[in-house]
């Protein structure tokens, strides 16, 4: 019982792991880049829906927080990449790389700035409840943060297989200019892109101040979520969702079986053994670059 | 308008252009050999900061500027070089001897975590390395009967030729150990890129492909270079440690690795100026927002608070300004400057324009 | 003994044959063009020489030596050196730096006496600086000695590719798609420099090309292909005449 316990509540840290991993592989399949300030989008998301739900800030309805928040998050994606990755067009990745880790620290100032330093909790009317099976006790919070993961991997999976516009941006990925000729409007796609990835964001921070409390660092959990994404595959949607699974879960086990100190090392240590024995992730395969 | 008229192959092999600019870089080097006598101890104490930075700099310059592998795992070296020095020394290895082997050392390890790293391109690299800078953090706590672990260790002070050098007491001479070690580095730098082996870097950095078909062996020139910015990171480690005489496990966190990488951006990727500039900036940013600070609330009555993480922030907005406008760092508007004086009146504005090419993908699936 | 021999070679990419039980052989001193539609496996022939692909069956011999036991770097050693169809140059160096690099394979010192920049490395510099120098000369490379490749227009980045290969001190020049891009003028300064190559500098020559002016103005033997395999060889005219080429360009007649 004990061990289900510790696999639901690494399941649902995993979940928001999985979120920020989406959010980096939203903005690779897409853009290419690698947004490294992906963990600190969730990390404002969560503090824009406090500043508009908790009672100290402005007050406002849960449910009407929701939207607004997750809109404000939309229009940072798309505002960041008109102006500033749009810039970034052709230059090599680790230029983005660099960039998006300087955004990040600016991010994580004026988030210091304008919320202060000290964790806070997401007001919510979940919290508090639990559900229990038998002699399992599940928080409402861990329950529907999987649950809420689950649709939204699902629902993004379906839009890049499915839908036109899915497909459009994953071909103005594999090659801008063949998708420009292709009467794909590359750029539109791309600040949709990360509209899109603000808004899975906001959706990860929402999930992740409502189970637990947020400071301005929380952001470089993005790490975390990084080691998640790579684990995935790095260009599978639902491989991010599984690198998250296995990083959230792998820690309460490592620091139970192995000792305190390991579940930090763990998601790592497994981070460095996919890139050395299968260097693009457990469920994928390779090709190489054509001269 | 100032032409240089080459007239020998020399001309272009030997570090300087002309009598001009040895004579600029002679000055330059009597400035910073007379700095201990103008400067008070505390402006000569960040000067040996900037210094060290500069080490670690050109240390990952040679991987990233020159080889174009990003590393975000720097910090992991220093404190490797950093712990392999005092552990030596504590072993009773003296310090001309125990400085040296740090160096050396840390390049071996370089060489062995390269064999792995290899065979990881772009931004996976820059993933690996950073785990790994994560993972050195814990492995310091974890092997806490040769690190100190959480406690620490203290370096003591270390024998140059006799003489007793640790940075509070002997300020000056800790200086110019740093600098000695600065003007070493940047020697056997220069000398580096105007040989084979820096151009076969470079060659690997810009296209693998045709590398190879000249005859450069790709892995065995990444690891080359692997080794020798990891040994030149051991150094700077060493002297970090002997300049914040106290450290522990936090001291080379990855922060440090992703400042060193933003440094060296800012500085201006691919040149041994630009790892000087970017130290410039790190090691003044602090004082000069501190002063700034005071300034502000002098002038407008406002408290004088400390904002945490506001460095951080200010380093970030100066990090995107220069990706975004100038992507060579100081380094490129410094040469964009000189080349307009140089020229004056025939500068154009597109002299340094570079083509983009818009159908390149580092992506393999 | 030829030069340069392919033996029964074949390339399997998953399902696709890219290139189908090839055999030809480029003989010293002569200028061998291959030509064909796109996707016929020219360049591929190219990558297979150049070890980035191994073959799924058959042999590849240079100067007798086999060359499907050595790594792609150690090609160059042998004395083949190559262009890229999309010009692989080092951009963000100079000229003169991307020649240098091409004289890499003679390099004699080693990391310390480079670091000490000994006066044997100072040496080996001098020595590489004028073996470049004529090539500069020799292709009128002057002017361009000091730029930056990134600022290069494309005509002249061609030349530079081409003479980075001829500082490598080459026995067999591979050159993929020399004219591609090029205008007309600039197409027949390259007709005459792969001429002078081959006759001043004795360099075997063997080139992928489209343009059927140049590579019947400087080839002895040209080699036809299709769908990975070889359609016709021998002389341009023959070739040129051979039915089942102009079948392929053009289709069967109706």
């Amino acid at each position: 019982m004990d061990n289900l316990q510790l696999l639901i509540s690494g399941l649902a840290n995993g979940c928001v792991y999985g979120l920020i991993a989406l959010g980096f592989v939203l903005i690779y399949k897409a853009t290419e880049a690698v947004n490294f300030a992906q963990g600190d989008f969730m990390m404002l998301g969560a503090f824009v829906t406090i500043g508009l739900t908790n009672t100290e800030y402005m007050g406002l309805p849960f449910w009407m927080a929701l939207p607004l928040s997750m809109g404000l998050m939309a229009l940072l994606g798309y505002l960041l990449d008109r102006f500033v990755i749009r810039r970034m067009f052709g230059e090599s990745q680790t230029s983005v790389v660099i960039l998006t880790i300087a955004l990040g620290f600016v991010i994580r100032f004026f988030a210091g700035l304008i919320w202060g330093h000290e964790p806070q909790t997401l007001q919510n009317p979940l919290a508090g409840k639990e559900l229990a099976f038998g002699g399992l006790v599940l928080g409402m919070e861990d329950v529907a943060v999987i649950v809420v993961t689950l649709l939204l991997t699902w629902g993004l999976y379906v839009f890049f297989s499915k839908t036109k516009l899915g497909l459009a941006m994953q071909g103005a990925s594999q090659n801008q200019l063949a998708a420009y000729y292709m009467g794909i409007p590359v750029k539109r796609v791309q600040g949709l892109i990360w509209a899109l990835a603000g808004v899975v964001a906001c959706v990860a921070g929402i999930l992740f101040a409502a189970k637990g409390s947020v400071d301005p660092n929380a952001g470089l959990m993005g790490i975390k979520a990084f080691a998640a994404a790579v684990i995935g595959g790095f260009g599978s949607l639902p491989g991010a969702l599984a690198g998250g699974l296995i990083v959230g879960v792998i820690e309460p086990f490592a620091s139970r079986y192995i000792a305190a100190g390991y579940s930090q090392i763990a998601p790592y240590a497994l981070l460095l053994a996919v890139l050395i024995f299968r260097p693009h992730g457990l469920f994928s395969q390779v090709r190489v670059k054509k001269v | 308008m100032r032409i240089v008229f080459k007239t020998d192959y020399m001309q272009d092999i030997r570090p300087w252009k002309d009598g001009y600019q040895l004579s600029l870089y002679l000055l330059l080097l009597v400035a910073v050999v007379i700095a201990p006598w103008v400067l008070d101890d505390f402006y000569l104490g960040e000067l040996t900061n900037v210094l060290i930075w500069a080490i670690a700099g050109l240390g990952l310059m040679v991987l990233t500027g020159h080889t174009g592998q990003a590393s975000l795992g720097h910090a992991a070296f220093l404190a490797f070089g950093c712990y392999a020095n005092i552990i030596l020394i504590e072993a009773g290895v003296p310090f001309m001897l125990a400085f040296p082997l740090a160096g050396l050392i840390t390049g071996l390890v370089g060489v062995i975590v390269a064999i792995p790293a290899l065979r990881l391109h772009g931004v996976y690299l820059a993933i690996a390395t950073l785990a790994m800078s994560i993972l050195v953090d814990d492995i310091i706590v974890l092997t806490e009967p040769w690190t100190g672990g959480v406690g620490g260790k203290y370096a003591p002070a270390v024998n140059v030729f006799g003489i007793m050098i640790d940075r509070w007491s002997t300020p000056k001479e800790f200086y110019w150990l740093t600098l000695a070690v600065t003007v070493i580095v940047t020697l056997g730098y220069i000398n580096l890129l105007r040989a084979p082996l820096g151009r076969s870097f470079i060659a690997v950095r810009d296209s693998e492909v045709s590398a190879q078909a000249m005859g450069i062996d790709v892995s065995r020139t990444k690891a080359i270079s692997f080794g020798l910015s990891c040994a030149v990171t051991g150094l700077a480690g060493a002297l970090m440690g002997l300049y914040a005489t106290a450290f522990n496990n936090e001291t080379f966190s990855v922060v440090i690795s992703i400042q060193l990488l933003m440094m060296i951006v800012i500085g201006g990727l691919g040149s041994i100026h630009g790892a000087f500039f970017g130290a410039i900036v790190i090691g003044f940013l602090p004082q000069f927002l501190s002063i700034s600070k005071e300034y502000v609330g002098a002038v407008f009555g406002g408290s004088t608070v400390a904002i945490p993480g506001l460095e951080f922030g200010i380093f970030g907005m100066i990090l995107i300004a220069f990706i975004l406008f100038e992507p060579m760092g100081i380094y490129g508007r410094w040469l964009k400057i000189r080349t307009w004086f140089e020229l004056f009146p025939f500068y154009r504005k597109d002299m340094f324009k570079r083509q983009k090419s818009y159908l390149k993908t580092e992506r393999l699936r | 003994m030829s030069l340069l021999e392919l033996e029964n070679v074949t390339l399997k990419f998953g399902g696709l044959t890219a290139v189908d039980d090839l055999s030809f052989s480029v003989e010293e001193g002569e200028v061998f063009a291959i030509v064909g539609p796109n996707g016929a496996g020219k360049s591929t022939v190219f990558n297979l020489i150049s070890r980035f692909y191994d073959p799924y069956a058959g042999k590849i011999r240079f100067d007798g030596h086999d060359l499907l036991k050595v790594k792609p770097s150690g090609v160059a050693a042998y004395g083949v050196a190559r262009t890229f169809q999309n010009i692989e140059l080092f951009e963000h160096a100079t000229v003169l730096q991307n020649l240098l690099v091409g004289r890499h394979r003679h390099r004699q010192t080693n990391l310390l006496s480079e670091i000490f920049f000994t006066p044997s490395a100072k040496r080996q510099e001098m020595e590489n600086r004028e073996k470049v120098e004529e090539i500069i000369d020799f292709l009128d490379l002057q002017a361009y000695r000091d730029k930056m490749i990134a600022g290069l227009p494309y005509g002249v980045r061609k030349v530079v590719e081409v003479a980075r290969a001829l500082a490598t001190d080459p026995k067999l020049l591979l050159l993929d798609e020399p004219a591609s891009g090029l205008s007309v003028e600039e197409t027949t300064d390259m007709r005459w420099w792969i001429d002078d190559i081959r006759r001043q500098m004795g360099i075997t020559v063997l080139m992928v090309e489209h343009d059927m002016g140049l590579v019947s103005g400087v080839s002895d033997r040209v080699l036809a292909m299709a769908d990975g395999a070889k359609l016709a060889l021998g002389t341009p005219a023959e070739v040129q005449a051979h039915p089942a080429v102009i079948e392929a360009y053009l289709g069967k007649a109706s």
